[in-house]
């Protein structure tokens, strides 16, 4: 009986090694794919355990903070004045995942970061939970109140950034209407639930999505700067003439319009040079004058100001800003007033602002300006970082020239009386059916002029409260002047 | 160890130091066992240690206490092996001690984990480490007694019909009661329950159907080499030989498959079919075998819709996660081992009250997480030590008997771990059954203790000195012998 007894022998050690090499499979070589599984919470909720590390703004002010708690989860998320940092704060939940800063820096965060490892293996020889990292950002906790204030006053659907020419810093990233993100970070599953279902609902105006980078908008009459400057760079000068007639007709077509605001003629003349037609914000001269630079120095010069991007992040992923297909000449016309397909978001029109106020030397944008460790030691500081050189410094002064010109004639309420202010306004038809639709209002600006210290975009979706009658000055402009007027004021 | 203490194989008068021959005189190893007795010991209150560290609860001295009461437990246990079985396996208490006191730690981490859970239907959490001691304790008692009472395992050989019978009553009994006190549990009727006990009389009717197997093919063992036909190149004994065999065995696993345990019923179909090869020598039985389980798989899951489910979670646990009765289990259990990784959450830093029957059929899967894949490896290892030092014992003994029954009860032990854990680890359909010593359950641990001390009681039979043949009666060559007269008869 023994050899059959040897032969079972083996059969039990054959079935061991079939488990033992089943186990290296699931547990070893395979094991990725059912730890990243999405039913798989157990990684989820080790993070979550761990004491995840604080966003703060610049002045050191705690956005993002953690409690402890009693609960299983150990650590609740909760943030300070919630909706005005919402967009770029994002939010943790158990349930919904992460967005926003949270999604971006969740490396970081949560203590799983390459920069955290000597901290990590320190607190494995010590037996201390691993503890994330803090975020530090270039917000300007004043600056991001009032540009939020500005915007929620008149329960306007919009967004305001601004940046510091100079280096790239976002002083101010907004987007409304915005939302409280400590309801979905809530430990209460029925609080996520109820709070999701409310801000995913239809009709309550998207307030998950951050304007500032999500939002595609056409960027009207506001892209005339960069027409201006393809032009410039194109040997033209601010007395360049062009067209002053009220309205044209595409060319390649008999009856298709293309008139300037109200049909009114750009100044008395039968031209107008660049400098009035910027002023003045006259679309059949810029109609002209891009058809005159043609689409390649137009795509050209748009992807010098950081058109068709599509790798930026600031950390936030920022939708691509594009110039559209431009199959004829009727679309370079309407291309050159910023209508047809041009799409931008307000982060690529303040980066446009911000550019030329820089002297045409374009900066990364950026929000993290330190990472520190969870000791508050700093671990990485984000260098300003020039990314192109959109125009030469000279055409980027005669086109900021230009746009104090515009300022000048640009209406709406709030003017800053003691600082020079470099602007361009815009206000965007959208929707099959543009006389039906309420018009987007836009505005990008610097100040001071000759030496920027702050470039902002604004935009406020359908016209604010002045419905069809909308302009960028009369509703987009007021708000500019204020978050700028917030930053210089509290130097 | 040179106290006077009686030897088994039924040789009252004997002790180790009157044995009369000293060249034959092995070693008894008792004082190795105790040693690793001690290190599983102190293996074990780390354990415990660990867990009470890292579900944040304050220590204190009663873990040393526990750990010391663990450790009185299996001294007691050894001093059992000590007086009634001196020549036994020194590794198999070892482990089994280290395996029923991992399963004690892993089933009070997820009371830990569970403490004050209230479930869909009002009921709340119920601790159950401590009933587990309690029946880690019974168990040793009968683990004691069985070596004390069964001086010799060939006894058993005489009750093999009786046990045979009992075993199969034993086995229905829960299938054909009523249900108040035999319950429906999770689908399977294989429960009585008596007072505030839940027994598992299956459990016990597995061995006892071992010793009947045994038995029977020993005593049959000739008729089947010898009379009978030859079909395919194969001489098939005569129905009559192998009647009450096949009777017994269909019933066995159709009992079993009725009562949807589905486990046992693979388990124990293995087992017959191991003991006849064993017996017979003819791995035409295995391949016979093999054929038959093929066809009744196919039936049972023709027939059967727990069979298709468990079929269907096996192929793609993650498109049937949200069924009820579908894969959530076995991939809360894939989750649990593939985030532990190689080197574990650590016992306690774990989430595996996640999944379902964690402190049960599913016990592997926490040590998997939390340990790892080292810890999982470690464990599986252990049983094969266990499983193969029985064998061993099997080869060595020098009785039939002794042999087939030895080697089937190895083998159940490292067939039921392959059972569970290839469920678990997706290596196989998830059947449900017990994992040998670790899970919750006292029938299960019972019977495995009494299994235990059959196997101990093996090798002891095998490792103990051989009496020393009766010296023949000096006689001197037939040359040198006188001349007898015989007188004839008158």
């Amino acid at each position: 009986m023994n050899t059959p007894l040897r032969r079972v022998g083996m059969a039990m050690m054959v079935m061991i090694i079939l488990l033992l090499g089943n186990a290296t499979w699931v547990q070893v070589i395979n094991a990725d794919e059912w730890r990243k599984n999405p039913y798989n919470r157990r990684v989820l909720l080790d993070e979550y355990a761990r004491k995840r590390g604080l966003i703060t703004v610049a002045d050191g002010t705690v956005i993002a903070d953690v409690k402890e708690t009693t609960d299983r989860l150990r650590y609740l998320r909760t943030y300070n004045n919630g909706p005005v940092y919402a967009p770029v704060t994002g939010y943790l939940s158990v349930t919904y995942g992460t967005s926003g800063m949270e999604r971006a820096e969740n490396d970081l965060l949560n203590g799983s970061d390459d920069r955290l490892f000597a901290r990590r293996v320190s607190a494995l020889i010590t037996g201390r939970d691993p503890v994330g990292g803090n975020v530090q950002l270039t917000l300007d906790s004043k600056v991001q109140q009032v540009a939020y204030d500005q915007l929620t006053a008149k329960g306007f659907t919009g967004s305001v950034v601004a940046i510091k020419p100079d280096t790239g810093e976002i002083l101010a990233m907004v987007s409304t209407p915005s939302y409280d993100p400590n309801r979905l970070a809530s430990h209460d599953g029925t609080e996520q639930q109820t709070a999701w279902k409310e801000l995913t609902a239809k009709g309550n105006g998207n307030p998950l999505i951050n304007r500032a980078t999500q939002g595609l908008y056409p960027p009207g009459s506001t892209y005339k700067v960069v027409v201006a400057a393809a032009a410039l760079a194109d040997g033209k000068t601010k007395d360049s003439q062009y067209t002053a007639a009220g309205t044209i007709n595409l060319p390649g077509t008999s009856n298709a319009p293309f008139p300037n605001f109200n049909g009114q003629p750009c100044g008395g003349g039968q031209t107008a040079s660049m400098e009035l037609a910027l002023a003045k914000s006259c679309n059949t001269a810029f109609g002209e004058m891009a058809a005159q630079v043609g689409k390649s120095k137009l795509t050209t010069q748009s992807n010098k100001f950081g058109f068709n991007d599509s790798d930026l992040q600031v950390p936030l992923a920022v939708e691509t800003s594009t110039l559209g297909a431009i199959q004829d000449e009727a679309a370079l016309y309407q291309s050159g007033i910023g209508q047809r397909d041009v799409r931008v978001t307000p982060l690529q029109n303040a980066m446009v602002a911000a550019t030329i106020a820089n002297g045409g030397k374009r900066m990364q944008p950026y929000l993290v300006s330190k990472v520190l460790g969870p000791d508050l030691k700093p671990i990485d500081e984000t260098e300003p970082d020039q990314v192109d050189t959109a125009m030469s410094t000279a055409n980027a002064n005669v086109l900021r020239d230009m746009m104090i010109q515009s300022e000048l004639n640009t209406g709406g309420e709030g003017r800053l009386s003691n600082v020079q202010v470099a602007s361009k306004t815009g206000t965007a038809e959208h929707g099959e059916k543009a006389s039906e639709n309420k018009p987007h209002a836009w505005y990008i600006a610097f100040a001071p002029a000759q030496k920027p210290e702050i470039a902002i975009a604004v935009i406020v979706e359908d016209g604010g409260d002045r419905g069809l009658g909308a302009t960028g000055g009369k509703v987009a402009a007021p708000i500019g002047r204020a978050v700028m007027n917030a930053y210089l004021a509290g130097r | 160890m040179g106290s006077p203490v009686p030897v088994g194989e039924g040789s009252p008068g004997a002790s180790v130091a009157t044995s009369t021959s000293p060249g034959l005189r092995a070693p008894t190893r008792r004082g190795t066992e105790l040693v690793m007795l001690a290190f599983a010991a102190g293996l074990v209150t780390l354990a415990l240690i660990l867990v009470e560290l890292n579900q944040e609860r304050s220590l204190s001295l009663r873990i040393l206490y526990l750990g010391l009461a663990y450790l009185g437990l299996f001294a007691c246990a050894h001093l059992a092996v000590r007086r009634w079985a001196p020549y036994a396996d020194p590794a198999i208490l070892p482990c089994v001690a280290l395996l029923n006191g991992l399963g004690l730690v892993v089933i009070h981490r997820i009371d830990l984990a569970l403490e004050g859970t209230v479930f869909p239907d009002g009921s709340t959490w119920d601790p159950v480490a401590f009933k587990q001691v309690i029946w880690t304790a019974i168990g040793l008692l009968l683990f004691a007694a069985t070596l004390k009472f069964l001086s010799d395992h060939r006894t058993l050989a005489r009750f093999g019909y009786t046990f045979g019978l009992v075993g199969l009553v034993a086995l229905m009994l829960p299938g054909v009661l009523p249900g108040f006190i035999a319950p429906e549990i999770n689908g399977a009727k294989i429960w009585l329950r008596i007072g505030p006990l839940s027994i598992q009389p299956g459990e016990f009717a597995k061995i006892l159907l071992m010793v009947f197997f045994a038995a029977f093919l020993v005593s049959k063992r000739d008729l089947f080499t010898t009379a009978g036909r030859r079909f395919l190149g194969m001489d098939l004994p005569r129905a009559r030989d192998l009647g009450p065999l096949f009777a017994a065995w269909g019933v066995t696993v159709a009992v079993m498959v009725l009562q949807k345990d589905l486990g046992s019923s693979l388990l124990f179909f293995g087992i017959v079919l191991v003991l006849l090869y064993v017996a017979t020598e003819r791995a035409a039985w295995v391949v016979l075998g093999l054929g038959l389980f093929t066809g009744g798989a196919i039936i049972a899951w023709k027939l059967f819709t727990h069979v298709q489910q468990r079929v269907a979670n096996w192929q793609d646990p993650i498109s049937r996660y949200d069924l009820i009765g579908g894969g959530y289990q076995i991939s809360q259990s894939l989750f649990g081992l593939a985030t532990g990784g190689i080197g574990g959450a650590g016992l306690g830093a774990g989430r595996p009250e996640m999944i379902p029957e964690a402190n049960t059929d599913f016990i592997t899967a926490v040590i998997g997480e939390e340990l790892g894949f080292v810890g999982f490896a470690a464990l599986l290892l252990i049983y094969m030590i266990f499983a193969l030092r029985g064998l061993r014992s099997a080869i060595a003994v020098r009785d039939s008997f002794g042999k087939l029954l030895g080697g089937g009860l190895a083998f159940a032990v490292c067939f039921q771990v392959f059972i569970v854990v290839g469920g678990v680890t997706k290596l196989i359909p998830m059947t449900g059954i017990t994992a040998p010593f670790l899970s919750y359950g006292g029938s299960s641990l019972l019977a495995n203790y009494i299994l235990v001390a059959l196997l101990l009681r093996i090798s002891a039979a095998a490792r103990a000195p051989q009496r020393a043949p009766k010296p023949k009666p000096q006689q001197p060559a037939i040359a040198d012998q006188h001349t007898v007269m015989v007188e004839r008869p008158k």
